[in-house]
């Protein structure tokens, strides 16, 4: 039986995400009012935009941890918005690290990137402690594979956040702040991980408030405010030459 | 047991105290059958009590408000009424009307017994307080923790198993511990239709011997030593669970 919401086929060519005028409201409160734009392979793409604004929920939206009012979101042609969405499918492809870490504390730091290959895919334990602890030594941490999340510091946790991610092979990174809770000096450790990735060609998804790094590691960014896009761009053309008032203020009292 | 035993018969001699449980043959066995099926009914009850403890409060979450519903009043019904009047309903109620054998003097054979009716009802008894327990544990799991494992593409039942349950149970190990040292003395009401625990046993041996001072001091011993038998298991289980750089 033909199925019509089955997804085309997915062309590394095509947007790997695509929102089309996307809405989303907590009962009264209007949070997202009409977001559209897409995502290449590869690409690294910045949020930047005051609290409030709705950043974390835009990002929350593409892996079906919120659900959309209206519009549309493809993750590789699967539609979030569908309500028969085969939500395994989707999060296989999207990985998602946030601002809190979120790490399972009952389980060492190893265990914590191999529950989910296990668990959810049901893969073979040898495999998949091999893959994990490969994981491990890529963020830089060989050697606590068996400490605890509580025993961590917070760099190390999100560094273990990202890694658990990674386990799953996930096609696209979201990234919710992740270095919003951290101490200064351990806000460089994570940035390197994450550029290392993006060096990688894994295509990322950032909001941040880090606007040097932004800057640095974006091949565009969006400006938000009020639950639109403001403004948008290549990085050098927004932080240099933004030409909406509302980006020129909110980047004079961040810079 | 030679040396004990004319120990307490001496004792008897002399002071007139008679514990004939530790020098008779027969009111030893009686005794230690009575133990055994306190044990038994505390070992079963608590399984499953847990059992439904953890399943109830997991499906006090499921998304059907009919399903909710039937566990907030299964909870509410078993955690309202005495646990006397729930065994008495079991057994004389539903196990009156149930359909039964035939022994073989042609005798009403019933399927289910005192001890199974006894089991069934202490298990839900105890499980209704074990749900509101587990729920208490639930809510106390970061909703932030359980997105993670969602986003990582763990379904709400798996979710369940290896991320919030591990974790509710370490929050709600203390009431758990409090529900189930209250199991094990709850046992006691099995009593009340003939299922020869350590109370009745202990009864039947005082009613032949007028011994009621002396069996009652062994009652009192008995239990303070089940009970503190479970509490160093769930203090080694509590150890078990602890987790380095984490909680208090
Ligand atoms: N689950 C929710 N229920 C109600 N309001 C929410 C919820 N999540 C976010 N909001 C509201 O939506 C707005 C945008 O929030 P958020 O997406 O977190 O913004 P940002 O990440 O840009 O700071 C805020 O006003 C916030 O209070
Ligand atoms: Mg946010």
């Amino acid at each position: 039986m033909a199925v019509a919401t089955e997804p085309r086929p997915w062309t590394p060519d095509q947007p790997i995400i695509q929102l089309i005028d996307v809405h989303k409201s907590f009962g009264a409160l209007e949070v997202l009012k009409g977001v559209s734009f897409s995502v290449k392979k590869g690409e690294v793409v910045c949020i930047i935009g005051p609290s409030g604004s709705g950043k974390s929920t835009l990002i929350r939206c593409i892996n079906a941890l919120v659900p959309v009012t209206s519009g549309t979101i493809l993750v590789e042609n699967i539609e979030v918005a569908d309500p028969k969405l085969d939500k395994l499918a989707l999060r296989r492809k999207v990985g998602m690290v946030f601002q809190q870490y979120n790490l399972f504390p009952h389980k060492t730091a190893l265990q914590n990137v191999m529950m989910a290959p296990m668990h959810v895919l049901h893969q073979d334990r040898g495999e998949v402690e091999e893959r994990a602890r490969a994981l491990m030594k890529k963020v830089r941490l060989t050697g606590k594979e068996h400490t605890y999340p509580g025993e961590l510091s917070g760099g190390q946790q999100q560094r273990v956040a990202i890694a658990r991610s990674l386990a799953m092979r996930p096609d696209v990174m979201l990234f919710d702040e992740v270095t919003a809770a951290l101490d200064p000096e351990t806000v460089k450790e994570v940035l390197f991980t994450i550029r290392e990735l993006a060096e990688e060609g894994m295509t990322c998804m950032l909001v941040t408030h880090e606007m040097n790094f932004a800057r640095d590691i974006a091949d565009h960014v969006y400006f938000t405010d009020r639950g639109v896009i403001v403004e948008h761009g290549p990085p050098d053309t927004i932080f240099s030459a933004p030409r909406d008032p509302r980006t020129q203020e909110f980047l004079s009292q961040v810079l | 047991m030679d040396v004990i035993a004319t120990w307490f018969k001496e004792l008897y001699e002399t002071t007139g105290l008679n514990f004939t449980v530790f020098y008779d043959p027969y009111d030893w066995n009686r005794y230690i059958h009575g133990v055994r099926m306190t044990v038994l009914l505390t070992v079963s009850t608590i399984m499953a009590s847990l059992l439904i403890g953890v399943v109830g409060a997991l499906l006090q979450s499921a998304p059907s408000r009919i399903v909710r519903g039937a566990v907030n009043g299964f909870v509410v019904l078993f955690r309202n009424t005495p646990p006397l009047v729930q065994i008495f309903f079991f057994y004389f109620g539903i196990g009156a009307i149930l359909p039964a054998g035939q022994d073989q003097f042609g005798l009403r054979q019933p399927f289910i017994d005192n001890v199974e009716w006894a089991i069934i009802a202490l298990s839900l008894f105890a499980g209704a307080f074990n749900v509101e327990i587990f729920r208490s544990g639930v809510e106390a799991v970061p909703k932030t923790t359980v997105e993670a494992a969602e986003a990582l593409g763990y379904t709400r039942l798996k979710a369940y198993i290896y991320v919030i349950l591990p974790l509710a149970l370490r929050v709600c190990l203390p009431a758990l511990n409090n529900n189930l040292v209250n199991l094990l003395k709850t046992t006691t009401l099995a009593y009340a239709i003939a299922v020869p625990e350590t109370l009745y046993a202990v009864k039947q041996i005082w009613s032949e011997s007028q011994n009621v001072f002396e069996m009652m001091l062994v009652l009192f011993v008995t239990y303070g030593l089940l009970v503190g038998i479970l509490v160093w298991i769930m203090h080694r289980w509590e150890k078990s669970l602890r987790i380095p750089g984490y909680g208090r």
